[in-house]
């Protein structure tokens, strides 16, 4: 039994799903809120997504880095194809994990609204208010978003094809309290 | 043409020499401005009036003797969204329908020291009328006087946004005023 039965480390798993949930969570809410008639509720909505997405953006650094400098175990064995697409999925899922939440932090603030995290943490507005700018940075923010979306549809799938048909323990070893 | 540039300057100069004495009165209404800030989930939320009248007599020299009017066209808001301009003007902010103006009328000045002052008055929205404190500064600039004050305005004191709008946790109750007024003085403007 080699490094195929090693499993990630715990930090790569505990930010694996941490930002799995946080991005699960924000992209319903995302969908939802935008159709919202002007409200309290949907004031504190658009907050609340914001302050995911900025988590999300915040805790993209040190999972970079630390998959930068952890080697992740041995992809188990698989035809060529699949390894390259599943290499290319996790390269595209870093890139948008980071270009998701930072094209809603520009859109914000194109459109005239500070991100204040928590409400309390002002962020700096990288962009200053610009109504074409806004509206540009949103259409990126939703074919973004629906990337990703479609991404993280190619993962699970992949995932689950590892777990039901080859019957190998490529989920397992991501698992938070699988052995 | 030169001649006349020389009888203006040596107007200016007569006036700055005589600026105890000068009543401001003409607004220069392109170069004031009215804004304020609402907070809307602790986020600043810049705004304006576009269109407002105001009416101001203030001589340095007596600032208890002077008064002021504000009529602010409430339709003329910007609330830093489309959104939000097409919700403010409604029933539950301001129903500029049934209240088409806001109104401010002082009742007196205090000089507070140095180029500082206090407007006291009644301002008048949506049918509330409530008595309003704002400290400003005066100062000269050229021949014109120039005004720039703020206070904070209570929102829920005057019902500016009801119903589920009441939950100041959303929309906080304290808004920042800001106002910036150039006036002329009235002798100039004679002449």
């Amino acid at each position: 039994m080699s490094s195929y039965t090693q499993r990630y480390s715990g930090p790569a798993i505990a930010a694996h799903w941490l930002i799995a949930f946080l991005i699960l969570a924000a992209f319903p809410l995302g969908l939802y809120m935008h159709e919202l008639p002007l409200s309290p509720n949907k004031l504190k909505l658009y907050s609340y997504h914001k302050w995911i997405g900025m988590t999300v953006l915040l805790l993209f650094v040190p999972r970079l880095l630390w998959r930068l400098t952890h080697t992740p175990p041995k992809a188990l064995p698989m035809p060529a194809w699949q390894h390259r697409i599943a290499e290319g999925t996790h390269h595209l899922l870093y890139l948008l994990m980071f270009l998701v939440p930072l094209s809603g932090w520009l859109m914000s603030s194109a459109k005239g609204f500070q991100v204040v995290y928590f409400g309390v943490l002002p962020i700096p507005d990288l962009i200053g208010k610009s109504e074409e700018l806004g509206d540009l940075l949103k259409e990126v923010h939703e074919v973004l978003n629906w990337v990703l979306f479609g991404l993280i549809g190619l993962h699970v799938a992949g995932a689950l094809k590892h777990h039901i048909i080859d019957r190998d323990s490529t989920l397992r070893r991501m698992l938070p309290f699988g052995k | 043409m030169k001649i006349r540039h020389i009888a203006l300057s040596a107007a200016a100069l007569l006036l700055a020499g005589a600026a105890q004495s000068v009543e401001f009165k003409q607004v220069d209404t392109a170069r004031s401005s009215l804004a304020f800030s609402s907070k809307q989930m602790g986020v600043p939320v810049p705004g304006s009036f576009k269109k407002f009248t105001t009416q101001i007599a203030f001589d340095p020299a007596k600032p208890t003797a002077a008064s002021t009017t504000l009529e602010i066209d409430l339709a003329s808001i910007d609330a830093g969204s489309k959104d939000a301009n097409d919700e403010v003007v409604g029933k539950q902010w301001f129903n500029v329908k049934a209240f088409p103006t806001a109104r401010f009328v002082s009742s007196g000045v205090k000089a507070l020291g140095g180029n500082r002052y206090e407007a006291l008055g009644k301002m008048t929205i949506k049918g509330q009328t409530r008595d309003i404190v704002a400290p400003f500064t005066f100062k000269q600039d050229g021949a014109n006087g120039v005004f720039d004050g703020g206070f904070v305005l209570k929102r829920m004191d005057f019902n500016i946004g009801e119903g589920p709008w009441a939950d100041v946790s959303a929309v906080a109750n304290e808004i920042e005023i800001k106002f910036h007024v150039v006036a002329a003085p009235a002798a100039a403007a004679k002449k």
